[in-house]
């Protein structure tokens, strides 16, 4: 039985008149990770938000999403832990680092307020941010945004889910710190087990973090397969695009192309 | 826009209101052509006894109906000009103040501050007394008090507008600052400055007649504050007198007041998602 | 050889951070020679956006010189400032904030040929079709609102804006990084045959090499607020020295080895 089984999954936004996401059907096992990447528009943003159960409510959604067989959703937070793109929207500004991981190992672990902080450095020491007795208490605003992902992460892991969910989690930050959080997002996904959906505009860091990559276009699946083959033998000409923009150093004379289909 | 208006209980109600009270405004010289301070009939006369004077006369025979739609005139006219007035200065002063930072904030603020410790309305009586009682100087004398609310929201909305690429991208461009502040900051200050106008406009309204209450207003032409205080002297026998333009005064500030709830409402309601 | 077109020496910046002065940018020299591309590169909170918003003059440096094509852009002021900035423009990171929420792309690009007197009023709308047709957009565009736009498109947008004025030097800070990859590829390219057709330099600020190895002809990797390596792009990319050259190289995602069979 997969962990998780998307059929033929389309949704419409409020007030859209195309669907943003069209037929998309696919599984996941535990402790798999899958990557899903695509330009802006590809609805690879709305395809992770569909699976963690977050769409906005006047979204239309068809198709079936079963969450370990069954078709009573994955509860958010417990089953799956999301990771936002942005660090500093993800946090409360107004409430201590502590507090906030604390608050969501309260609700799904039912521990007390004493044990819930104590888990929270605990988590804060999992995602190796220094000194996480002193850090429970620093503010959002105290932390590079590095730091903040680091958080973000801490929080989304803390019900110990199945599934970890990093929707362009990296994508804010500069190469060296994506460096970095990928490698953590990696390690812990593989400690603990979870399996991964890592949403991501750029292929090399989906084949640095995947087995298997979904390539989606316009709301629709392009290709998906083992990474290795994706990557190495791309079948669908727009994946080799994507393969060949992030490989290539030619001169750019030729693709130089007009304005008017730039996203 | 004015779909979401009408969306709203609120906006519904004071348009209606609003569109009602500018029309007897608009036509008072056709429906009541005499000048309404000329006797028309016996003195004090009550309301709804005499079809030609339906609301009654007061103690000089002056009918109270033509008083009260020549006074609508007065009233709005005064309310919106000194609003126009306050806002238009307020949001003027407070982009120059916030874009240009520095010593121009600090000397502005300053001023704006030594307004406002000085209540509104007695700014605007002691103009009024100094200047004389003339509807320019009325509404100059209102507008002075209550020009520094919209001042201080603009500049805290041009604070964080200024520090926005665009901006940046005008001065790359080599835009004179005059130009960036009005042209390219205030438009998109405006909004919130807005969200004010309807508090500002009531105030207004009820400025104005408490000027007139006091005799402080143009006394060539009827007010509803003038007509209240005219009817202060026999308040205990015709309390219809104040009560009446007493009555009309509310109405047009609670119309003024839901109209711009209505606006609020409309702009901010909840957009879709993306 | 002819003097640099920019020539920066001893740029120094310090901000205050609560109770702590940083020192974004400190004593920073860096020269661009005319019809080259200069990249900038380093992690975030290197001073790079820093070094570029002094260059322009959208902050004020605590110390250090600024030459600009035989000026001495430091002491200029008001007007003056203003008339040099024709020759000194930028494009900045991100596409929707970089315009006024109202403007339409007619009025975006009508601003610089105003305020530079490049064209009369009559002169304009086909002047803005021509700066439309030169970063590949139809002329109808002049019409639209910038908000209606794409991501990429506004991008061209602010290219001719910034190169209406007939600038000598372009600072594109981050300029392609929030693009998508086809397009990102696509502006990148524009850029080089701007490039060439008009021999503009830019400075190139970035974090990412792969764009760097695409455009540029010289990097200069900051950190800290100091250049800490400068050299050719083969150079720093092939064979970085400083630390902090080798750790950008090394966190560069990289798609696995392939027989090169396509």
């Amino acid at each position: 039985m997969s962990l998780l089984a998307v059929s033929d999954l389309s949704v419409t936004h409020a007030g859209a008149t195309a669907a943003a996401l069209s037929g998309v059907g696919l599984s996941l096992e535990e402790g798999e990770r899958l990557a899903v990447i695509g330009e802006s528009g590809s609805g690879k943003t709305t395809f992770a938000r569909a699976v963690a159960g977050l769409l906005p409510p006047a979204a239309r959604r068809e198709g079936a999403i079963r969450w370990r067989g069954s078709e009573a959703p994955a509860r958010p937070g417990k089953d799956i832990g999301y990771v936002f793109q942005d660090p500093s929207a993800s946090l409360d500004p107004v409430v201590s680092v502590g507090r906030q991981i604390a608050e969501v190992v309260r609700t799904h672990e039912g521990l007390g307020r004493a044990a819930a902080l104590a888990r929270a450095a605990e988590l804060l020491d999992r995602v190796r941010l220094p000194d996480p007795s002193a850090m429970v208490h620093a503010w959002p605003h105290q932390l590079s945004g590095g730091q903040k992902q680091r958080v973000a992460i801490a929080t989304a892991i803390a019900a110990r889910p199945a599934l970890l969910i990093a929707d362009e989690a990296t994508s804010a930050l500069d190469t060296i710190v994506q460096a970095e959080i990928v490698a953590l997002i990696r390690r812990i996904v593989d400690e603990e087990r979870m399996a991964l959906v890592f949403v991501t505009h750029d292929i090399a860091l989906a084949a640095q973090i995947a087995g298997r990559i979904l390539v989606l276009k316009g709301g629709r699946m392009v290709e998906a397969g083992p990474a290795s083959q994706v990557v190495g033998a791309p079948a669908d000409p727009y994946t080799r695009m994507l393969v060949e923009a992030s490989t290539d150093t030619a001169s750019l004379v030729e693709v130089r192309g007009t304005g008017e289909d730039d996203r | 826009m004015i779909r979401r208006l009408f969306a709203t209980p609120e906006g519904i109600a004071g348009t209606a209101i609003l569109v009602l009270l500018a029309i007897t405004a608009l036509s008072a010289p056709l429906l009541f052509p005499r000048d309404p301070l000329s006797i028309a009939g016996p003195a004090l006369l009550r309301p709804f006894q005499d079809p030609a004077h339906l609301l009654g006369t007061d103690r000089l025979g002056r009918d109270v109906l033509a008083g009260l739609v020549h006074g609508a005139r007065m009233s709005l006219a005064v309310g919106f000009a000194a609003a126009a007035a306050a806002l238009f200065v307020g949001a003027v002063v407070g982009t120059i103040a916030g874009f240009a930072g520095g010593l121009v904030d600090e000397a502005l603020m300053r001023v704006a501050e030594a307004f406002q410790i000085v209540p509104g309305f007695l700014l605007a009586l002691a103009f009024v007394s100094i200047a004389g009682p003339s509807l320019a100087v009325v509404v100059a004398a209102i507008a002075l008090g209550a020009w520094t609310g919209p001042a201080r929201v603009a500049r805290a909305e041009v604070l964080s507008i200024r520090e926005r690429d665009y901006v940046a991208a005008n001065r790359v461009v080599g835009m004179h600052p005059l130009e960036i502040a009005l042209r390219e900051v205030l438009p998109n200050a405006l909004p919130p400055v807005m969200a004010l106008s309807s508090v500002i406009v009531a105030g207004a309204v009820l400025t104005e007649a408490a000027l007139s209450f006091l005799g402080l207003g143009d006394p060539n032409r009827v007010t509803w504050g003038a007509m209240i205080a005219e009817g202060r002297a026999v308040l205990r026998s015709a309390p219809y007198l104040s009560i009446i333009p007493g009555f009309a005064l509310v109405v047009a500030v609670v119309g003024v007041y839901l109209f711009g709830e209505g606006l609020v409402e409309a702009s901010t309601s909840r957009r879709r998602y993306l | 050889m002819s003097p640099p077109l920019l020539s920066v020496a001893g740029l120094s910046k310090r901000f205050r951070r609560g109770d702590a002065m940083i020192d974004a940018v400190s004593g920073v020299s860096l020269d661009v020679h005319a019809g080259e591309t200069l990249a900038l590169v380093g992690p975030s909170g290197s001073g790079k956006s820093t070094l570029a918003r002094l260059i322009l003059r959208l902050i004020e440096p605590d110390a250090g010189t600024i030459r600009f094509d035989g000026l001495d852009l430091l002491s200029l002021r008001g007007a003056a400032l203003r008339a040099a900035r024709a020759r000194l423009q930028m494009v900045f990171q991100d596409p929707h904030a970089a315009f006024n929420p109202r403007a339409t792309v007619a009025r975006v690009l009508a601003d610089p040929l105003r305020i530079h007197g490049i064209a009369t009023r009559a002169e304009r709308p086909a002047a803005i079709g021509r700066l439309l047709e030169g970063v590949d957009l139809p002329a109808s565009f002049a019409a639209r609102a910038v908000h209606d736009l794409s991501g990429g498109q506004r991008q061209r947008v602010a290219i001719a804006r910034a190169i209406a004025p007939a600038p000598k030097l372009v600072v594109l800070d981050e300029a392609v990084s929030a693009l998508d990859v086809s397009t990102r590829r696509r502006i990148l390219a524009l850029l080089a045959d701007l490039q060439k057709a008009h021999g503009i330099a830019y400075l190139f600020v970035t974090h990412d090499l792969a764009a760097v190895r695409l455009i540029a002809h010289r990097v200069a990797v900051m950190d800290r607020g100091a250049i800490v390596e400068t050299g050719s792009v083969d150079e720093v990319v092939g064979n970085p020295r400083s630390a902090t050259a080798r750790a950008l190289v090394a966190a560069q995602p990289r798609l696995p080895a392939r027989s090169e069979a396509t």
